[in-house]
């Protein structure tokens, strides 16, 4: 594997008012793998998500994605940037608007110059791929389940042919099956399409299927970085707790049944 | 070179079964591979192939555009070998392959003109129908809750009765000024020309108390508070909240209708009181200015022209007209459906249709009253 850096965080500093959010966090994520930011609700995964996409400022420290600083791009600068990564927030964030297939062809839309019976046809072949049937692109997002506006939302993050993908908690809020579709489509799709894929999630079982890496965020820093296997050796009480909880434990067991 | 053809991204040699795709098959460049190969001339054979080694870089997008040419020669007739495909691309080939069929492009098909014309007919008649439901509910809800007084929430009432009323006191207060000043200049021309200057007092204490100001209010209250029921009350059934409410056993009615309604209708009659009062100095500023009509000349005028029943003419109609915004504002705000785009619609809709229902219930009551003799 080639170890480039896609996503590199150097120092992040947050404050919300007097609340620290992170102190010093620093982590990076290398071409091809998937990376999964956890820990306890609060804990700043989303925000620190949510800087590494340009939509939040940190106080101070330094976000590079493909090699370039994100820190300070305004909206216009950030486009070519934006337009190399594709994102699904945690409730979908579909435009409730248009149908699944105009979602999904909207970037495409806006940013190619393509021929509209074409780019039907590739948002059509987006939402095949995320594992919708092609009823679902008729739909209005709000005549979807949670897991089809998911899976609707997974197909608009991958319409302009990204190279690296972030998942904002991809599985919270869908049952076990669901979820579970979700962990294989979500591998399928990144050896298939050799995505680079970030994710924040607290689902110890796609963290034990899916990610490569993960990073344990915990007290305003990394607590722990590196495979489940590693941290699970981890001597951090919180990460400890993380994983030997009840439901980290059951988590782990799967996977030892299935290995 | 008849049947030879070479482009920047397909080729092939003539006299050769083989096709050779060349380039780079990605999004960016997919308008011009799309137009090469609309453009581009197959070789006549039966079985071709296609040679995907010169390909130096694919992308979903750019496989679908192969799959789908390759789709469509099989269908006419040919067969096809892809050969020379890089590993990394022929996994992605693969699910291609495997979820092509799947693919069809399906879209909302748009009903016929008649079609439309009926759905909107029978969706006018049922909002007709479901809105004397809500004036129907919301009379029994207000009923029950009159004859228990101590269950009115007074902490949303006052609340209301702040925002919609007196927060809206500056801007209500100079446009009735203005309208005054409107009404006594345009009126004083005319009636400086028969020498019946002071007849201004009659003109406007008239027209400010009868008509003007309680039409006025109503209008500004319509835009800024009856829009603000529909937003608020749309939000709240777009993020589940009215939902939520019913299950805790909160009637919304009582929660969120009922203490918009009475605010309203307390709010708004005083607002048109201070309407009569602003719009009545505005006139008696200009019929100084412009027929030097002194302050208590014009008030003393006033005094005859305007009789006590036609301020509470106006007062009826203005507490007439906050309960028509405020059930018309909620009434909306339950219309809305799902989306961001419908609190936008039913917003537009909910001020739209209580000013036309001020508009048309002030007509109804000047023909009433004329026939009163009121």
């Amino acid at each position: 594997m080639v170890s480039e850096a896609i996503v590199e965080v150097r120092n992040i500093c947050t404050r919300f008012g007097t609340a620290v959010v992170h102190e010093n966090v620093s982590l990076s994520v290398l071409r091809g793998e998937t990376f999964a930011l956890a820990g306890g609700s609060g804990c700043g995964k989303s925000t620190l998500l949510r800087e590494i996409i340009a939509l939040q400022a940190p106080v101070s420290g330094s976000i590079k994605v493909f090699g370039q600083e994100v820190l300070g791009l305004d909206d216009e600068a950030a486009l070519p940037l934006r337009r190399r990564w594709g994102v699904m927030f945690e409730r979908g964030a579909l435009f409730s608007s248009l149908t699944v297939l105009e979602n999904v062809g909207l970037p495409l839309r806006e940013h190619t110059d393509l021929e509209d019976g074409l780019i039907d046809e590739i948002a059509a072949l987006k939402i095949a791929l995320a594992g919708l049937p092609p009823s679902a692109g008729a739909k209005f997002p709000n005549e979807l389940s949670g897991g089809m506006r998911k899976r609707a939302a997974l197909a608009r993050a991958l319409a302009l042919e990204p190279e690296l993908v972030f998942l904002d908690e991809p599985t919270a809020g869908l049952d076990p099956l669901s979820a579970s579709g979700f962990d294989q489509l979500v591998k399928n799709l990144k050896e298939s399409l050799g995505l680079t894929i970030m994710m924040v999630t607290h689902d110890l079982d796609l963290l034990w299927q899916v990610a490569d890496r993960v990073a344990v965020l915990g007290e305003n820093r990394v607590l722990g970085i590196g495979t489940m296997d590693e941290l699970a050796q981890a001597e951090h009480p919180i990460i400890r707790e993380y994983f030997y909880g009840t439901r980290g434990r059951a988590a782990r067991e799967q996977t030892w049944k299935q290995k | 070179m008849i049947g030879t053809s070479t482009q920047a991204y397909i080729a092939s040699v003539a006299g050769e079964s083989t096709v050779h795709c060349r380039g780079l098959w990605v999004l960016p460049h997919l308008n011009a591979v799309e137009r090469e190969l609309a453009g581009f001339s197959w070789p006549a054979g039966e079985s071709l192939e296609i040679d995907c080694s010169g390909m130096e870089s694919m992308d979903t997008a750019g496989a679908w555009l192969l799959y789908r040419t390759r789709h469509k020669l099989e269908q006419a007739g040919k067969t096809l070998t892809l050969m020379g495909l890089k590993a990394e691309y022929s996994a992605l080939m693969g699910m291609i392959e495997a979820r092509g069929t799947e693919v069809s492009v399906v879209t909302l098909s748009s009903p016929g003109w008649l079609e439309q014309l009926g759905a909107n007919f029978f969706a006018h008649m049922g909002q007709v129908t479901s809105m004397l439901a809500f004036v129907g509910e919301a009379a029994m809800a207000a009923l029950r809750l009159l004859a228990n007084p101590g269950r009115i929430r007074l902490r949303p009432l006052l609340y209301n009765i702040q925002e919609s009323g007196f927060k809206a006191m500056p801007i209500v207060g100079l446009l009735s000024f203005l309208m005054g000043v409107v009404v006594s200049y345009q009126g004083a021309e005319q009636l400086a020309r028969y020498g019946a200057s002071i007849f201004v007092a009659d003109l406007v204490g008239l027209s400010m108390l009868r008509e003007m100001a309680p039409l006025l209010t109503a209008i500004i209250v319509a835009g800024r508070s009856g829009s603000a029921f529909t937003a608020q009350i749309g939000t709240m059934k777009v993020t589940e909240e009215i939902d939520a409410m019913r299950t805790i056993g909160i009637a919304p009615m009582d929660f969120l209708v009922l203490p918009k309604v009475f605010a309203l209708m307390i709010a708004v009659p005083l607002l048109t009181v201070y309407a009569d009062v602003a719009g009545v100095l505005g006139g008696m500023v200009m019929a100084k200015s412009q027929l030097g009509i002194g302050f208590w000349e014009f008030l003393d005028r006033f005094d005859d022209a305007v009789k006590l029943s036609s301020y509470l003419v106006g007062i009826a109609k203005a507490l007439m007209f906050a309960t028509i915004i405020g059930v018309v504002g909620c009434f909306q705000g339950f219309q809305v459906s799902g989306s961001a785009d419908s609190v936008g619609q039913q917003t537009t809709v909910s001020v739209v249709q209580a000013i036309f229902l001020v508009i048309v219930v002030d007509a109804i009551f000047s023909v009433l009253f004329s026939w009163l003799k009121i």
